[in-house]
């Protein structure tokens, strides 16, 4: 029986806290900018299309679609080495952006290309008071 | 002004050893540059431009290494843009001699990635500062990045692993006929195949090996080149580039290649079709199929097409990696050096029993970072008079 993958605990910036921080609340959080309108990820203090300093962010659907993965065989990082075979991939979420994941579950072996996915959240005990969370996708 | 045509490589050396546990890295660049200087038939005292990467070389590292070498150069780059960082030394070395800012360019790499245990494949990747923490809780490896690019490759394509099996075969052919080669035993598509799979759809054997290693690479100007021992490989054209997670969720199979390998054939006037064999990355195969796209030698979709049935070995119709590559000769951690150094064996027809006849123009490709996250890629188009 594989273990649970044990995410590596995230850090913010001041420039990231919006990510993680709505992570934490169950959200997928994305950036807009308010000059130019373009959603970016990942998160930063300026938007990189006009580079203007004034962006907002909002709360994103949380589904979107596997545009590639790999079943991880071999990992001998702790935290991954106890959970092989697992799923890494890329989704591309329904505003646009593509964010780098875990596809958690399923079987491995039932993950395909196309799959519709959405958001699903691992919480995680860490002693510096931060309430973040690493957003992971399932099935739908 | 284009750098096109003026610079020429005048040296080059590659370390013999694989597994040097007793030697650092810059005692590895020290004796590389003895071999290119010897080489080329220079002296250290004539070397006024130090270019150098290495895995652990710091931010100040090429300071520490002019100390080591007793060099007080009058250029120094230490830029580290992965493993194509010395495909663009060369770009970088003909810009400044270019300039007027040196005329003997002196390019190291050293490694003890073998014999020091690095864990480059399949350790875990990223760190916990606030940019890796979009990576590092996902279980990215080395190995995992380039698999996110083959599986959509396959995906999109239809190309299969036996297909990319040939790639690791056709590089095991050629380091049969290299005696420094650290893998010699010749492979079959099966063995390819069979070998366990790391992260889907990559086999072992689809990986590059780890080793030690160096080498060095002499550059000056073609006019001074022409006077030296060796000669003069031309560099007729170049070209950097680098991709990213940009905004805009981007195509993955798009790699640097393109863009580099784009500006590198405009400016050398020529086309892949003209090559007569070149040396690319093979960090992984994958990475062989995926350069050989974006740099055109063939559309996308076509590369397992383009590698099969023997078309990359000697003999073939483009044959690639003459060396044996990472994937059979040697992989330190970075390995451009090493692509440039057998480009200019095989252009001055010191290629051995792995010769390829009548070699007059290749293409040099680098790929540094992982092509399924963040990577550099640099272009480089050699040939001689």
């Amino acid at each position: 029986m594989m273990a649970e993958i044990q995410h590596p605990l995230p850090n913010a910036s001041w420039e990231t806290r919006g990510y993680w921080e709505g992570a934490g609340r169950g959200e997928i959080v994305l950036q807009r900018c308010r000059s130019c309108g373009t959603v970016q990820h990942k998160p930063r203090g300026v938007c990189a299309t006009c580079l203007s300093g004034d962006i907002e962010h909002f709360v994103a659907s949380g589904r979107g679609t596997v545009y590639t993965f790999t079943v991880t065989n071999q990992n001998m990082a702790k935290g991954f080495a106890e959970a092989c075979p697992y799923v890494m991939a890329y989704v591309t979420l329904e505003e646009g952006p593509r964010v780098l994941t875990n596809i958690v579950g399923c079987d491995p072996d039932t993950v395909i290309i196309g799959m519709k996915v959405t958001a699903d959240f691992a919480t995680q005990e860490r002693d510096d008071g931060e309430a973040f969370a690493v957003p992971r996708f399932t099935p739908v | 002004m284009s750098i096109a045509g003026r610079f020429a490589i005048a040296g080059v050396y590659e370390h013999p050893s694989r597994f040097s546990p007793d030697k650092s890295e810059f005692q590895i660049m020290a004796e590389c540059a003895k071999g290119a200087l010897d080489d080329a038939g220079l002296q250290l005292s004539d070397v006024d431009g130090l270019f150098a990467a290495s895995m652990t070389m710091g931010a100040m590292g090429i300071i520490d290494l002019a100390e080591y070498l007793n060099l007080k150069p009058d250029y120094l780059d230490g830029t580290n843009i992965g493993g194509s960082s010395f495909v663009a030394h060369v770009i970088h070395a003909s810009a400044a001699i270019n300039a007027g800012l040196c005329e003997v360019a002196l390019v190291l790499y050293g490694s003890t990635a073998a014999s020091s245990s690095m864990a480059i494949g399949t350790g875990g990747r990223g760190g916990a500062g606030p940019a890796e923490s979009f990576i590092s809780p996902y279980g990215m490896t080395t190995v995992g990045s380039y698999a996110l690019y083959a599986q959509l490759h396959m995906n999109r394509y239809g190309t299969t692993s036996e297909q990319l099996a040939e790639i690791a075969v056709a590089a095991r052919h050629h380091a049969s006929m290299n005696p420094n080669a650290k893998m010699r035993q010749p492979i079959t598509v099966d063995d390819v195949m069979s070998s366990r799979v790391i992260s889907t759809p990559l086999h072992l054997l689809d990986c590059c090996i780890i080793s030690d290693g160096g080498g060095a690479v002499i550059v000056t100007s073609l006019e001074r080149a022409r006077d030296l021992a060796k000669k003069p490989v031309i560099v007729l054209g170049a070209g950097e580039a680098a991709v990213h997670q940009e905004i805009g969720s981007p195509d993955l199979l798009t790699i640097a290649a393109k863009q580099s390998g784009a500006k590198a054939f405009g400016r050398a006037g020529l086309t892949p079709a003209e090559m007569d064999f070149a040396m690319l990355y093979d960090s992984f195969t994958i990475t062989v199929l995926a350069t050989l796209e974006n740099l055109g030698f063939c559309q996308p979709g076509e590369g397992g097409d383009f590698v099969s049935g023997g078309r990359i070995k000697l003999g073939g119709a483009l044959p690639l990696n003459l060396d044996g590559g990472g994937l059979s000769s040697n992989h330190p951690g970075m390995r451009g050096i090493f692509l440039v150094i057998e480009a200019t064996k095989q252009l001055r027809g010191e290629g051995d029993v792995r010769q390829v006849q009548g070699a007059r123009l290749a293409c040099v490709h680098g790929t540094g970072g992982t092509i399924g996250d963040k990577h550099s890629g640099a272009t480089l188009i050699l040939g001689v008079e």
